[in-house]
């Protein structure tokens, strides 16, 4: 053992001089938020609870083309369809097993009337299974509830496409 | 009726000395967080109440109402005894503490033996829990629990040799008094700094938790442990924390005595100067707890057999040699 680190040893330098660093840091501004107060900033593409969009004058926007369906991975979407007596197609089931969807966003992508979002909200958990089983109608209620969200974010995320 | 009397004088005594070191515990285990995660710049608990200072009230409120789970191959009577030994050992130690000159609850002449017997006693709640548990990392935890403690104890023991020379008396309000001139942590620096590395090891405390390594032993000694039993582990092991800071405050940082012995400072009651000194040493403790990483088992040994034993032993010569050369030696 070499004199100098002999001394270092003795004086303890690396452990003040670690404590000094603890001390410092410990005045610094913190890096973390108080979670259920304050949340952290979400991008425009954030893919999570999925919401049914309708048109301004409140038709809603799906046309029942089930190419969601059919391009989702984990099988989570079940589509029935309809024809209106306006003549219209028209789902008359559309379901999402949100337990089974991976947050993938494909569903969002391969929609063509833009009908089917993912929205900003993540805190969606329930107390049980069957809460997670979203219906057409729950999907519908989230659109109505996030519209003036969701637009915002396609608006913003359109200029990147 | 006199008999009566007496007794309840006392328990009142007792229960004004117990009730405020079980909220200060609660209270030290919060801050112990809140200063860990302040140092890796995170906010810690401060939910519960204002900056989360009752998040320990609302964590004990938990554990009550968890369910104590007994393993069936352990033995029983000592399983339930071991945290409850910890946790008496930690608390009656609080007996001999001065908080100033007249408020001590015994006053008694060995304070400082008693003190260091009831602390090595420490040992024996973790080595049941370890040994009652009949598994085997709860197994290993205490058996290097014990290994660990005693080997401290020792270079402790020869650290208070040193003050005890320098005072005279194993009365702690005697230790306290002779510092009145000058701290001992001045003239006793390094055994000050082996006192509190040593201490650290004694509590189980980082760098030195390998009885409770989460890397290697699931918990050690706490494994089994759950509910209310595995709160009073907790509590015994923070009581035992304080305990070591007022220890050292009482040692080598006087005590009870003001800092500086004149007017705005002497106008403090003594109990918050000690009160004081504590906390200064837990912030250390605490920061200690957030800077180093642990330390493996032969380095441990060695460090407390092979570093700290001779260099507090060349001390006490050194010490008993210079009071004497110099005729300073206390004198009853």
């Amino acid at each position: 053992m070499n004199i100098s680190r002999l001394f270092k040893t003795i004086l303890m330098t690396d452990f003040i001089g670690g404590l000094y660093v603890a001390l410092k840091e410990f005045f610094k501004p913190k890096k973390t938020i108080n979670y259920p107060f304050e949340k952290g900033k979400i991008s425009p593409r954030f893919r999570g609870e999925h919401a049914l969009r309708r048109y301004p004058n409140g038709e809603e926007r799906c046309i029942a083309c089930k190419l969601c369906e059919a391009v989702c991975p984990a099988q989570a979407i079940t589509i029935e369809s309809a024809q209106r007596a306006d003549g219209s197609r028209k789902t008359t089931r559309y379901d999402i097993d949100m337990m089974k969807c991976i947050y993938c966003g494909l569903c969002e992508e391969s929609c063509p009337v833009d009908a089917i979002v993912q929205g900003p909200n993540f805190e969606f958990s329930t107390e049980t299974r069957e809460e997670l089983y979203y219906t057409k109608d729950k999907l519908l209620d989230n659109g109505d509830r996030w519209e003036n969200i969701l637009d915002a974010n396609i608006k913003a995320d359109n200029i990147h496409r | 009726m006199e008999y009566l009397s007496i007794v309840f004088e006392e328990v009142y005594k007792i229960l004004f000395l117990l009730v405020p070191v079980l909220v200060s515990v609660a209270m030290i285990v919060w801050l112990d967080r809140r200063v860990w995660a302040f140092v890796q710049k995170r906010q810690g608990p401060n939910v519960v109440g204002p900056f989360g200072l009752l998040q320990s009230l609302a964590d004990a409120l938990k554990y009550i109402f968890k369910e104590m789970i007994i393993p069936s191959s352990s033995n029983k009577v000592i399983f339930i005894l071991a945290p409850i030994v910890t946790m008496t050992l930690a608390l009656i130690a609080w007996a001999v503490i001065p908080f100033s000159a007249t408020q001590v609850l015994a006053d008694i002449n060995v304070g400082i033996l008693y003190l260091f017997a009831v602390s090595s006693l420490g040992v024996y709640g973790i080595i049941m829990g370890g040994w009652a548990s009949n598994s085997k990392y709860p197994f290993l935890g205490a058996i290097r629990s014990a290994a660990q403690m005693v080997s401290y104890e020792v270079s402790i023991g020869v650290i208070i040799i040193n003050v005890l020379l320098c005072v005279g008396s194993l009365n702690l309000n005697d230790i306290v008094l002779a510092q009145q001139s000058m701290w001992f942590v001045i003239p006793l620096f390094p055994m000050f700094v082996i006192f509190f590395i040593s201490a650290l090891a004694e509590t189980n405390r980082p760098p030195f938790d390998l009885p409770e390594a989460e890397a290697e032993l699931v918990a050690g000694y706490q494994t089994e442990y759950s509910g209310m039993m595995y709160a009073m582990f907790w509590l015994g092991e923070y009581a035992n924390i304080l305990l070591m800071c007022a220890m050292g405050a009482i040692l080598f940082l006087g005590g009870w005595l003001s800092p500086l012995a004149f007017y705005p400072f002497t106008l403090i009651p003594g109990a918050i100067w000690l009160i004081f000194k504590i906390l200064l040493l837990f912030f250390l403790f605490a920061l200690v707890k957030a800077i180093v990483p642990r330390y493996r088992y032969d380095q441990l040994m060695r460090l407390g057999w092979k570093v700290f034993l001779p260099f507090s032993l060349i001390w006490v010569v050194l010490t008993a040699s210079y009071l004497f050369y110099f005729n300073l030696l206390p004198v009853n």
